[in-house]
């Protein structure tokens, strides 16, 4: 093995060989915050909806806004592991599976919300097409359902998006593993060893995945925001809903991949792998989606202001001028005005410059996501429905531990499976193995001057 | 039967072995090579390429697309509620759940095409060794016989195994 090859093997194996008191610490941290928000769901199921501050008109607040934030946070990873696959950009590589992982877990935390909504839980498999004696089946013109088979296909997929180059990992942890670790990789791995065939296989199915689940990701992201504008509500009954989302889920994405990755780089000591240059891409991406956001906000805003309707328009003055404006303005500067001062120059568009503009973006973004929401459904249409909303203890317990949650599963997961892919970043390498080959005059036993 | 396998340091080597495998008068498909990672640039991987993998997800999107209209169709024809004015069978809406169902077709006819091309999951007794892991790539032959154990020697092989299948 090269060097190079023996040190990213001994780098990226090192947090699945060796637990720190500070593994512990954080885990057991976190486990207290995600507790925190299990006991308040099951103060919910025991008490009922109504402990939240939901009432007459406000029904959909914190949880709906959890649920398109999070599904929002998915679209970071296997979308834009997509694109970089298909584009054959090099330096996706060390990037690839941090973001991947981000849409797995994030999709079942935000997948959760729905059914944490539904005020009696237990009976969510009711959204599942299945006949029951009753002949009482989902009906497919309801969003809500549309929700279920798009998250549901959205999670298959970038699950299966996210193990399948882990195959190849996970056989090289078995061989270096023993005893039950071992057992446990060797099923993991299902007995890969590398044949010639098993690498085109995989490649090609993974080129197969990558093709199958951009769109899949553009239209979980659609038809979530279906769910707001099929409904004839102020302000949420636009054209311009779908690709705002897609944008918006892009936007909140990569801020939280940018997180995850400078995390892991300062956490896991990963400087070798996870350089300048890999925040320096996503601090640009993030710099184009804070644009794109900017402008999607001005489109819609000013197609409300210009039609001036009633209703629309009283709405819209909640967010611009009276109560929602504080937050609708610091919405503002986060997702836009903060980005876009950052990330322009070079010179602040360092990890640290991308870190602070991402952790504004995530902030900003759930705020978006409860401006949609809250303000339309509080002030809409004739003023006697019209009504307020303050959140109680038990949805902020819940919002908090969505992000310990987060939080937990990707330190678990980053414990158990290289965060890394390591043979994908042994095969960056080869182009530099290749030339050397040229060079040492060993030409003929490449395959291309083969006879 | 008793298959003979040689570790090698470097791709070229492992290249040296297939090519000295094959005068050796070893069939192209008997010889196995193995490695942590995929060696594009070499001739011992351009062997097995297919596109079976892309017409499998073809068939199974086309699958997932019939599934998703019979079931929308025959369940809104078994249960015929109106909903918001719309036609009983309303193919606007039912659009939403036909694509998906075509995408996750498609997804998962490729993942278990991949299981069943790559022969996965084995867990038998198969030509291979740990030291792939440690970069050695191996190249082996299902017959022990001279001539192979003579090709893997000269191609520079660190280490000559044999194992019975």
């Amino acid at each position: 093995m090269s060097a190079y090859a023996d040190q990213l093997t001994a780098d990226l194996l090192r947090p699945l060989l060796k637990t720190s008191w500070r593994f512990w610490f954080l885990a057991v941290l976190l486990t207290g915050v995600v507790s925190l928000g299990i006991g308040a769901f099951a103060y919910q199921v025991w008490n009922g909806i109504g402990v939240w501050g939901l009432n007459w008109p406000v029904f959909w607040a914190f949880d709906i806004t959890n649920f398109v934030f999070w599904i929002g946070i998915s679209h970071a990873g296997t979308l834009i592991s997509a694109i970089l696959r298909l584009v054959n950009a090099e330096w996706r590589r060390p990037v690839t599976r941090c973001a991947e992982v981000i849409t797995v877990f994030a999709l079942m935390i935000g997948a959760m919300f729905p059914i944490v909504h539904l005020g009696r839980p237990w009976l969510f498999f009711w959204l599942m097409p299945y006949p029951t004696e009753r002949q009482i089946w989902p009906n497919f013109r309801s969003p809500l359902v549309w929700d279920f088979f798009a998250i549901s296909t959205y999670l298959t997929g970038s699950s299966l998006f996210l193990y399948l180059p882990t195959i190849p990992d996970f056989a090289l942890v078995r061989d270096k593993t023993t005893g039950f670790r071992r057992r446990v990789y060797s099923v993991l791995a299902l007995g890969w060893t590398g044949t010639t065939k098993q690498w085109h296989r995989l490649e090609s199915a993974m080129q197969i995945m990558a093709i199958a689940i951009v769109p899949v990701a553009v239209s979980v992201h659609t038809i979530v925001s279906y769910d707001f504008s099929m409904a004839p509500v102020p302000m949420w009954h636009s054209t311009i809903f779908g690709p705002y989302f897609v944008a918006g889920a892009i936007f909140s994405g990569i801020a939280a991949l940018i997180i995850a990755m400078a995390a892991l780089r300062k956490f896991l000591h990963l400087e070798k792998y996870l350089h300048p240059v890999h925040f320096e891409n996503l601090g640009k991406l993030l710099l184009m989606m804070s644009l794109l956001w900017g402008y999607f906000v001005f489109g819609e805003r000013m197609t409300t202001w210009y039609g001036n309707d009633v209703s629309e328009m009283t709405v819209f003055w909640q967010t611009q001028r009276l109560s929602y404006a504080p937050l609708y303005w610091t919405m503002v500067i986060v997702n836009f005005v903060v980005p876009v001062l950052i990330l322009s120059f070079k010179k602040t568009r360092t990890i640290a410059g991308c870190v602070v503009a991402s952790f504004g973006v995530v902030v900003g973004m759930w705020l978006e996501r409860f401006l949609i929401i809250v303000p339309a459904l509080s002030h809409k249409s004739l003023a006697y429905s019209w009504g307020h909303y303050t959140p109680r203890a038990p949805e902020i317990l819940l919002l908090v531990a969505t992000f310990g949650a987060m939080v937990l599963f990707y330190v678990l997961f980053s414990k158990v499976v290289p965060i890394i892919s390591i043979w994908e970043m042994k095969i960056g390498q080869h182009p530099q193995l290749a030339h050397e080959h040229k060079s040492a005059d060993e030409k003929a036993t490449m395959w291309r001057t083969e006879p | 039967m008793t298959a003979i396998y040689g570790l090698f340091d470097k791709p070229d080597a492992a290249q040296r072995a297939y090519t000295g495998l094959k005068r050796a008068g070893v069939q192209t498909r008997d010889i196995t090579v193995v490695s942590a990672e995929p060696f594009e640039a070499f001739e011992f991987s351009h062997r097995d390429h297919s596109m079976i993998l892309f017409r499998l997800a073809l068939v199974g999107g086309i699958v997932g697309f019939l599934a998703a209209v019979a079931l929308v169709r025959g369940t809104e024809l078994a249960w015929p509620l109106v909903t918001g004015g719309m036609p009983i069978v309303a193919w606007w809406p039912n659009l939403v759940i036909i694509f998906e169902m075509t995408m996750l077709g498609a997804i998962v006819t490729t993942v278990i095409s991949l299981l069943v091309a790559a022969k996965l999951p084995q867990f038998g007794r198969t030509l291979y060794d740990p030291a792939v892991s440690d970069g050695k790539i191996l190249v082996g032959a299902p017959t022990a016989s001279d001539a192979v154990r003579e090709a893997l020697t000269q191609s520079g092989a660190v280490t000559i195994k044999t194992i019975d299948l």
